[in-house]
């Protein structure tokens, strides 16, 4: 089932596919956005999560902030944490700050849920 | 060099004004001859510093005044010229009348070190070529970070024909000098 929230440039729909959530994110990932990022990752540390950014144009620090908070509590509480289909400028966004090696990063939600 | 900017637009503190100030950067950027990549990489230096206002220098406050100002210093950028001016450049001025903090302090951190936050400075430093923060002089208030990229020529033609230097003259806006406070 799957569920639409909005927060500033961002909306975030949540569905469930076996035991990953995947998290589709539309829209900016900015300071305007990110803290909903952010709750509905909380929401399900400890899971595997599936971040699909195919519909992001744009992250700030704020996103990444989001993302490397969850990425750690992911690491702790035994979970996994996808980014996929990352655009060119986002992806740029994570070489800046030197983050690309350290999130698991793939092309598509199908080759996270199989991994 | 002109210091009149071109674009001066005031904002409030609410990080719902955000896409349309990196819109605004953006398209501005590629007016002045910019490639793509670079309209996003000055779209994202401005959007992190206006963040640190927004963050550090007001606390989250959605209501306070933030500054932006943009100035193509350089001359008229056209396909003859720009091989042969490579002074020219995008100043970016961002002001605030957040309280001020001493602008040494002001660093990017350590990124060997994964953690959340602190990333804005280091962003801001990457992306520009020149950074610049102080506080402002005309009060007690008030911080004014002053950044600037240079416009480097593909060569390509038909790109340039953009901005026109406006004649020189201070600029002001409300009070001045601030800086986007870094969160390093």
């Amino acid at each position: 089932m799957a569920e639409g929230t909005t927060m500033g440039s961002l909306t975030l729909t949540t569905r469930t596919e076996g035991s990953a959530v995947i998290l589709t994110a539309s829209g900016d990932v900015d300071l305007s956005g990110s803290p909903l990022l952010r709750q509905e990752l909380k929401k399900h540390a400890g899971k595997k999560i599936v971040v699909d950014l195919s519909a992001v144009p744009y992250m700030d620090s704020s996103g990444l902030a989001t993302l490397v908070e969850a990425m750690q509590t992911s690491r702790k509480g035994g979970g996994q944490l996808f980014l996929c289909a990352l655009g060119d400028r986002v992806r740029s966004i994570f070489s800046i700050a030197k983050l690309e090696s350290v999130f698991k990063i793939v092309p598509s939600v199908e080759a996270a849920l199989a991994a | 060099m002109s210091s009149t900017p071109q674009v001066r637009l005031q904002l409030p503190s609410n990080p719902l004004f955000l896409s349309g100030a990196r819109e605004m950067v953006y398209q501005f950027a590629s007016r002045c001859g910019f490639s793509d990549e670079s309209c996003g990489q000055l779209a994202l230096a401005v959007d992190e510093a206006l963040c640190n206002v927004i963050r550090h220098g007001y606390g989250k406050d959605p209501d306070k005044p933030i500054w932006l100002s943009m100035t193509f210093v350089g001359g008229v950028a056209t396909p003859e010229t720009q091989d042969n001016n490579p002074t020219q450049a995008l100043r970016i001025v961002i002001e605030d009348e957040a309280k001020q903090v001493d602008p040494t302090t002001i660093k990017s951190r350590d990124l060997d070190e994964i953690r959340p936050g602190g990333l804005g400075v280091h962003i801001i430093t990457e992306v520009m070529d020149e950074v610049r923060w102080e506080k402002r002089t005309d009060g007690p208030i008030g911080m004014r970070l002053t950044m600037m990229k240079k416009r480097v020529s593909t060569g390509k033609s038909g790109e340039g024909e953009k901005c026109v230097d406006r004649a020189g003259g201070s600029s002001s806006c409300g009070s001045e000098g601030s800086k986007g406070q870094g969160a390093a």
